[in-house]
């Protein structure tokens, strides 16, 4: 019997997660995927937005400020790449000029700070691949940029670091209450707590309405994606808006908190909330948008294509809070689209509190994290040899494109919540993630996971589940193909 | 920690064919103090997973396997005492020719060399490098990859292939995992004609009844968890898919033979030229790069076609950087060798015309097949030579000797163009 189960290792999941292990309980975190951050938290802009886009007196606009507020010192703590850029909503015509002066509006009654709208001479002088025509624009100096599914990653190392257990591979089927005590039914069996909070993403309005009087609705709205090799400067150093649409923030052209071009999203409503394909007409659409920022676009240096799924709710706002006719001790924090990654913090510190108080538990001390490893590509040459001496395994380049060193990679794999697929050591370390994409190390990233799992190269996955690389021995394949004929 | 820099005449980076030529070249031209640096466990370079036979035929006159041809010139090296240091990936390069490298059992090491040897190969072009639409779903390997896994690791990667690119390496994998028991049921080329070897389309593809879709392109990949299939599209000439020309593949394996790009991000660190045709050193004929003292061959500098080749190439920039590390310094007349007509990436781009200029060969690749066309050097624009080939196509690396009559004769000569034309030139 567990105290709390959260369902849902998202950005939001993990965040609550490590609020909550800062009291007494038993916490566990449910997850359907393999890893934490599987769904929209590993693929969206990485934006800890300013805070303007939101209607004032929303949950949106009020947590999305808030967090954008803790996102600086969090990070740091956490030691996840952050880098606070700046962001500039552009306007081509005087509709747009309307449009930002919204916008502008709306952030000084959200309270985001140092907000101004700005005129071609400096658009042009701040960001000189701008397209021209770029009439005016708001400049948000405190928006940042964040690697997502690092900082979902590191918020989950804190939890478990302070006793969260984290259960993977494990769907939540079915919730209910009976007699005071909460039951969830997964694929790995039922499980038993005093509180339950959903936190499952774009599978959390079929969990809420199993539970709720009030029916929710959560649409799976993709958005596709060109990621840029590093090793081609990003022609803009700020986030570069358009003026929204209804269907979102419209596509941005963006530095990564590592420094790669990306440019994207589209919008589009689909009916799998898992179908995180890319298509012809998303990525076309977002070539063919990109081109109003950046007149020259040039996606010759592409490294990869990716798409999330938003979980976008129908009422328009995020739903926070106790979950609305159910049993007592039922939470949720749901229909988390954008700004829901700069939000994740302070709905994790508001609902925390709120669950802990309804459930009594006690405060307990915790350690600050335990830092991850200073990363080899980031090292002065001192710093590298001093870590050849101490661990020769940093002596071995794993990763060429991105430096990583076996030394990480084991690491990566030894910690709790550690890398069991070749993705989960990619958004670990980075091997994999340059020009290259795996293909010169992934063997051998799979050599170090078959040793530190003690398993065979055919038992690895890219992802989890079904995802095996190998198909068999030489042998296998061979003696099948025979028995064919 | 200057206290630990190695000094060394000639530093080759890569144990691979080029690396191994090089250095060996090198010894022979009297430098000792000689270190080859590989980040891999064992010289030969890419040769080691190529377990197919047709290596040498120009070379040794004989067919031998990649690890064959490897071992011959790893017997060489070590026989005459070359310092060959395996599991050691170089860091970084600088215009002042010192080297960062690092290994499990020397940690970070600093080299400071006379002359370098770049000699690093190429990798493969990835399926991001495409932006193919789909799903990113397991099953998708770069045909070199699956042929590290079978032929190194005794590991078959799927059952049922598509393979996108005619590339020589995704060829030879068709005939491989055929033979191993998959069943490969489609090689798919964008281009009009196949950038692959013409041997191995009739050895890998023809004799095994796989048929070559050209002009067609894979649209879509599916597959949640694996690959489950693939959609295959004819394409126009301007090479945009044709609605109503689909077809579906049901396959758990992609293998891509998409082009090969030689690896030069420490070239680039270094400040060395690089052509954007070759995505290789700008070099002259003495296989110098622009920085004075670095030299480039193999893969890295532009991608061959046969080892024969860039072993021969590598011969001449082991010398040349020899030469340098000794203090030989050329003078001459520097002219630009230009790509005329239907030539993409000649190489060497520079000739330094000087008394002592012996003949040096041109190689490029023709930008589309040309059938009895005529392979054309001017010399400001007057015909040096001109003859008639029968096949030009750009899966075949085209050689051109420039022999020493040809360079008496353009001793004036402001430029060199190399062009395919459709007359002989007079």
């Amino acid at each position: 019997m567990y105290d709390i189960l959260i369902i849902g290792a998202g950005v939001v999941g993990c965040a609550l997660a490590r609020k909550l292990s800062h009291y007494e309980g038993k916490i566990a975190v449910l997850d359907r995927a393999e890893d934490v951050a599987d769904g929209a938290s590993k693929a969206n802009s990485g934006i800890v937005h300013a805070g303007f886009d939101a209607k004032p007196g929303t949950k949106k606009a009020y947590y999305n400020v808030k967090g954008a507020k803790m996102y600086g010192e969090l990070a740091r703590q956490l030691g996840v790449p952050y880098d606070p850029i700046g962001a500039l909503v552009l306007g081509f015509s005087e509709e747009d000029r309307a449009t930002l002066q919204k916008l502008y509006d709306q952030g000084q009654k959200n309270g985001v700070e140092k907000l101004r709208i700005i005129e071609h001479d400096e658009i042009m002088a701040l960001e000189p691949n701008t397209n021209p025509a770029a009439a005016c624009a708001l400049y948000a100096p405190t928006s940042a940029v964040v690697s997502p599914y690092e900082m979902t990653l590191a918020l989950s190392y804190h939890a478990a670091q302070n006793g969260v257990e984290f259960i993977f591979d494990c769907p939540a089927e079915k919730v209910y209450e009976e007699n005071g005590v909460w039951h969830v039914e997964t694929a790995k069996g039922a499980f038993e707590a005093r509180a339950v909070v959903n936190c499952a993403g774009v599978g959390a309005a079929a969990l809420h309405n199993m539970i709720s009087d009030q029916p929710v609705e959560i649409v799976p709205r993709r958005g596709e994606y060109y990621l840029l090799d590093h090793t081609v400067k990003c022609p803009f150093t700020r986030t570069m808006f358009q003026v929204p649409s209804k269907m979102g923030k419209g596509v941005l052209i963006s530095p990564t908190a590592h420094g790669n071009a990306l440019l994207g999203p589209s919008a589009e409503d689909i009916p799998d909330a898992y179908d995180t394909a890319t298509t012809r007409k998303g990525l076309d659409f977002v070539l063919d948008k990109c081109r109003l920022t950046w007149p020259k676009v040039n996606i010759r240096p592409v490294i990869t294509t990716f798409s999330g799924v938003r979980a976008h709710p129908t009422s328009d706002d995020f739903i926070i809070g106790p979950v609305h006719g159910a049993a007592d001790n039922a939470f949720e924090a749901i229909g988390i689209e954008s700004p829901g990654l700069t939000a994740a913090p302070a709905i994790a510190e508001e609902l925390g509190e709120l669950v802990a108080e309804h459930l009594k538990l006690g405060a307990r001390k915790v350690a600050p994290p335990v830092p991850l490893l200073h990363p080899f590509f980031a090292m002065t040459e001192e710093e590298r040899a001093a870590a050849c001496k101490e661990n020769p395994d940093y002596g071995r380049i794993v990763c060429r494109c991105e430096v990583v060193t076996e030394a990480e990679i084991r690491d990566a794999i030894r910690r709790p919540v550690g890398a069991k697929s070749i993705d989960g050591v990619k958004r670990r370390t980075r091997a994999g993630m340059g020009r290259c994409q795996g293909g010169f190390c992934s063997p051998r990233v799979m050599e170090i996971l078959c040793e530190e799992l003690k398993c065979s190269p055919l038992d690895i996955t890219k992802c989890g589940g079904e995802s095996k690389l190998l198909a068999g021995t030489l042998d296998d394949i061979a003696k099948e193909a025979r028995g064919h004929e | 920690m200057s206290e630990n820099i190695i000094r060394v005449d000639v530093l080759v980076i890569g144990a691979g064919p080029a690396g191994l030529a090089a250095a060996i070249a090198a010894k022979k031209a009297g430098v000792d103090n000689l270190i080859v640096l590989e980040r891999e466990d064992h010289p030969g370079g890419i040769l080691r997973q190529c377990i197919h036979n047709g290596f040498g035929l120009h070379r040794f006159k004989e067919e031998l396997t990649g690890p064959e041809y490897a071992q011959r010139d790893i017997d060489t090296a070590r026989e005459m005492g070359i310092d060959i240091r395996t599991g050691v990936t170089v860091l970084s390069v600088s215009n002042e020719k010192r080297v960062t490298a690092v290994s499990r059992e020397n940690g970070l090491q600093i080299f400071e060399a006379k002359s370098i040897v770049l000699a690093m190969g190429c990798r493969e072009r990835p399926r991001g490098a495409l932006a193919i639409p789909g799903t990113r779903c397991a099953g998708i390997y770069s045909a070199g990859t699956a042929q590290k896994f079978v032929n190194l690791e005794g590991y078959m990667p799927g059952r049922r292939v598509v393979i996108l690119g005619s590339g020589d390496i995704g060829l030879i994998m068709a005939r491989r995992m055929t033979l191993q028991g998959a069943k490969v049921l489609a090689c798919v080329e964008l281009m009009p004609y196949s950038s692959g070897l013409n041997r191995n389309i009739v050895q890998c593809l023809q004799d095994y009844n796989i048929p070559l879709y050209l002009s067609h392109t894979v649209i879509d990949i599916q597959g949640k968890e694996r690959l489950s299939g693939v959609t295959v599209a004819k394409v126009d000439e301007n090479r945009r898919p044709i609605p109503g020309t689909e077809m579906q593949f049901d396959c758990d394996t992609l293998l891509l033979s998409v082009g090969l790009i030689p690896e030069n991000e420490l070239s680039a660190e270094a400040g060395v030229a690089l052509s954007p045709v070759t995505s290789g050193a700008v070099v002259s004929d003495t296989l110098e790069t622009s920085v004075p003292g670095v030299f480039a061959c193999g893969n890295v500098l532009h991608v061959h076609d046969l080892v024969d080749h860039v072993s021969n190439e590598s011969f001449r920039a082991g010398e040349m950087a020899a030469r340098y590390a000794k203090g030989e310094r050329r003078t001459g007349r520097e002219i630009p060798v230009r790509d005329g007509k239907g030539v993409r990436g000649v190489v060497p781009q520079k000739l330094l015309l000087s008394d002592d200029c012996q003949g040096v060969d041109l190689m490029f690749r023709p930008d589309q097949v040309y059938r009895n066309h005529y392979l054309t050097v001017y010399a400001d624009g007057k015909p040096l030579s001109s003859l008639k080939k029968m096949i030009l196509t750009p899966g075949e690396m085209v050689v051109q000797p420039l022999n020493e009559k040809m360079l008496a004769a353009c001793k004036d000569a402001g430029e060199i163009t190399v062009a395919i034309t459709e007359e002989k030139a007079v």
